[in-house]
């Protein structure tokens, strides 16, 4: 959760100080402590990860290789094919939670402020719950329940009378990766929920029953007065999706394994990354390829994160409520 | 506090008659530890492997300490460069062992008596490279075949198959019977259909160690005949897979066949010990089926597991005591017992409880055996062939990948970086 909330970069700060006040030396007090572990275990083993990146492994030892590893990475008929295949694998990720996932976040979450809705505390805890289980956890449920020899799933699509339809899904080349991704979407659904609610419920109800009396129809009031107003919380979401998303790991390694089948289908970066770094079965570790790989999606969240901080939160217009 | 009194005197007390009682022990015995990884056979070292060797050598203390098996490799090395490694060291096969002893953490053991019990095919899980110098006493194997539910096969009147038509045949009658799956096995995991698929039955095709040597020599090829048709053979399992194999994995399999829900498992001896436990019906296992035109039967007895000693032990003398006891037939036996399905790898002639894993040992006497063809010197470059035999024999199960395709691209990327030597 790096990214920091939408509005300030444009709120405005009160610049007229009236008089000049000495630096407040206690204040290095009390950021010491945090700016010290941070330095410790974010800054220093992300900048040492990077100059691993920039060395390759010579007989005992290693030497220095610039950006010879990135151009292996980005070229070389082994690695570029898996390197672009999990960078593609990553943005279909990406993009079925951006289609799936935060959409209905924002349904349930406009579900959930409606007035009159009774046990809203009990909706909001049980659509929340997957977000706070374990992936091992979630990764085997759903393994279970979509196990075409034992899962649940089959007789539940014939009670609705679409058993011809089921199929090894997690076993497919094709459908494999949505399916993981579908998973993950439910798992997560509740965290851009749980920010959509808190945007909505921001929002005084003068505006909505000024708009009422006005004559707008209910679509009218949330396309033309609460979307505007949490478009904001869109771009939080948004981007909190995509760091999400391309860190990844943890559920394709529970379900599918670090070889990421059928077929490195379900390949992500995280995984590639891992098989890299680590090694696997018989394959030995490769640390300055995995830093490589890990160099290439600090590039890529980066990216994303400043495409976020400088074209989105600059255009974006935020309200004064 | 005055309660507590008596009971800390009482614990001192004894404490103290711990202490004289150890002081009294003869004075020159000498502790062994030996690290491991299998922290699953604690109870049968320490209950029947050690006992038996500490009662013939009294002066001799053996303590088995192992550690997760994930965690083994890491663990061993930190403490080996540490100073602080256990006097026995198991040792993994292939390179992880042979990089530990090329940086001098493992004795070489060439002259240890007894080390003649072991061939070939045993020792080259712990060679160096030129083939001379050996530095693990091999320990146990798993051998390769085929497990089956023995009251299926006598409710349908089938015999274990001996040739690949009769393996077909038998699984058609089964898939006509309509009762259970015929071949519990999937392709979720990958690995199953490369290690208890592809290496299970190609070394009949491959002629065992004559095939892997030239593969190695650089004199065969993975897109000649005798390999395109393992994977050919292995596409024609398909139609006999429970359906639904393409997502299962190998726990699956494994509940598939101990319940009683398929008739034949393509299997590891591992498998046993745990069937045994599992599974209410009597087993019995055959040998790979032999190709069409095939006369002599081949067997994948693949080295696992060996034990060393460490270079820098304090006892140099009663760890090779321990090694060569190792090495005889007393240990083979209570080894092979204490553990159904890991085999020894010496050629003392023992017995089996197991009647299941006496099946297995017995094929050693009919069979050529030889060790799954990836292991040795051919996984140590990218793409590493281990990965991608997993890979492409999933497909090939699946119909997904034609063989003839599956052969060029591992054969393609063993290219890439293997240089054979001549």
């Amino acid at each position: 959760m790096e990214a920091t909330g939408g509005r300030g970069a444009t709120g405005s700060l009160p610049h007229r100080m009236g008089t000049r006040r000495p630096f407040p030396a206690h204040i290095l007090v009390f950021i010491a402590p945090a700016v010290a572990i941070y330095t410790v275990f974010m800054v220093f083993p992300l900048f040492d990860s990077l100059r691993l990146s920039l060395y390759a492994p010579q007989g005992g030892g290693s030497v220095f290789a610039g950006l010879g590893n990135y151009v292996r990475l980005l070229t070389d008929p082994l690695y570029a094919p898996r390197f672009w295949g999990a960078v593609r694998h990553n943005l279909v990720f990406f993009a079925v939670h951006m289609l799936v996932q935060n959409p209905i976040g924002l349904i349930l979450a406009v579900a959930l402020s409606s007035r009159g809705l009774r046990g809203r505390a009990v909706y909001r805890t049980l659509l929340f719950m997957p977000t706070v289980l374990s992936f091992v956890i979630v990764g085997f449920i759903w393994q279970l329940i979509l196990s075409p020899l034992w899962g649940v799933g089959e007789g539940m699509m014939r009670l609705a009378g679409l058993g011809g339809y089921f199929r090894p899904w997690l076993g497919m080349e094709g459908p494999a990766l949505v399916t993981l991704s579908l998973i993950s979407v439910w798992q997560f659904v509740g965290v851009p929920m749980l920010l959509f609610h808190a945007a909505l419920l921001a929002i005084p109800d003068e505006f909505i029953e000024a708009a009422r009396v006005d004559g707008a129809s209910g679509w009218m009031t949330f396309w033309r007065i609460v979307f505007p107003l949490i478009l904001p919380t869109v771009g939080v979401v948004a981007i909190l999706t995509y760091v999400g998303n391309f860190n990844a790991f943890d559920l394709i390694y529970t379900v599918q394994g670090a070889l990421a089948g059928p077929n490195f289908s379900t390949d992500i970066l995280g995984t590639l990354f891992y098989r890299t770094f680590f090694g696997f079965q018989l394959q030995l570790g490769n640390p300055t390829m995995g830093a490589t790989i890990s160099g290439a999606m600090f590039a890529l969240i980066m990216a994303g994160v400043l495409l976020y901080v400088f074209v989105w939160q600059r255009r974006v217009q935020v309200y004064e409520l | 506090m005055r309660k507590v009194l008596p009971l800390a005197l009482v614990l001192v007390f004894a404490l103290v008659g711990c202490q004289q009682r150890q002081a009294s022990q003869p004075a020159q015995q000498v502790t062994l530890t030996i690290e491991s990884w299998r922290n699953d056979d604690l109870t049968v070292w320490q209950d029947t492997i050690l006992p038996a060797f500490m009662k013939k050598y009294p002066n001799i203390k053996v303590v088995f300490a192992p550690t997760a098996p994930t965690e083994y490799n890491a663990a061993l090395n930190a403490k080996l460069e540490g100073g602080t490694g256990g006097d026995l060291i198991t040792c993994r096969p292939f390179d992880a062992s042979l990089a530990l002893f090329n940086k001098g953490y493992l004795a070489p053991l060439n002259d240890l008596a007894g080390m003649e019990h072991f061939g070939d095919v045993a020792r080259s899980g712990w060679i160096t490279d030129d083939g001379q110098t050996v530095f693990c006493v091999p320990m146990a194997s798993v051998i390769h075949g085929f497990i089956y539910n023995g009251d299926v096969f006598k409710q349908l009147g089938l015999s274990e198959p001996k040739t690949e038509a009769e393996f077909l045949a038998a699984l058609d009658k089964i898939k006509q019977s309509g009762s259970v799956a015929p071949l519990a096995i999937g392709t979720a995991d990958q690995w199953e259909a490369a290690t208890m698929g592809f290496q299970n039955i190609g070394p009949n095709y491959w002629k065992g160690e004559e095939g892997r040597q030239a593969l190695i020599r650089g004199e065969q090829k993975f897109t000649d005949p005798q390999y395109v048709s393992v994977w050919q053979q292995l596409a024609k399992w398909r139609p006999y897979l429970p359906s639904g194999f393409q997502a299962q994995k190998y726990p699956d399999s494994q509940n598939l066949f101990t319940l009683g829900k398929a008739a034949i498992y393509p299997a590891g001896s591992w498998e046993i010990a745990l069937f045994r436990r599992q599974a209410q019906f009597e087993m019995g296992a055959f040998t790979p089926p032999l190709p069409a035109g095939a006369t002599d039967c081949y067997i994948s007895d693949h080295v696992d597991i060996a034990i060393g000693m460490n270079a820098k032990t304090t006892h140099p003398q009663e760890a090779r005591t321990f090694l060569e006891w190792v090495t005889g037939a007393e240990f083979a036996e209570l080894y092979s017992n204490g553990l159904p399905g890991f085999f020894t790898l010496s050629n003392h002639k023992i017995t089996l409880q197991d009647p299941l894993a006496q099946t297995f040992i017995n094929w050693r006497d009919k069979c050529k055996t030889t060790i799954r063809n990836s292991y040795q010197l051919l996984s140590r470059g990218e793409p590493n062939l281990e990965n991608e035999l997993w890979r492409v024999s999933a497909e090939v199960m699946k119909g997904a990948l034609p063989p003839a395709q599956a052969a060029r691209q591992v054969q393609t990327g063993l290219d890439k970086w293997y240089k054979p030597k001549q």
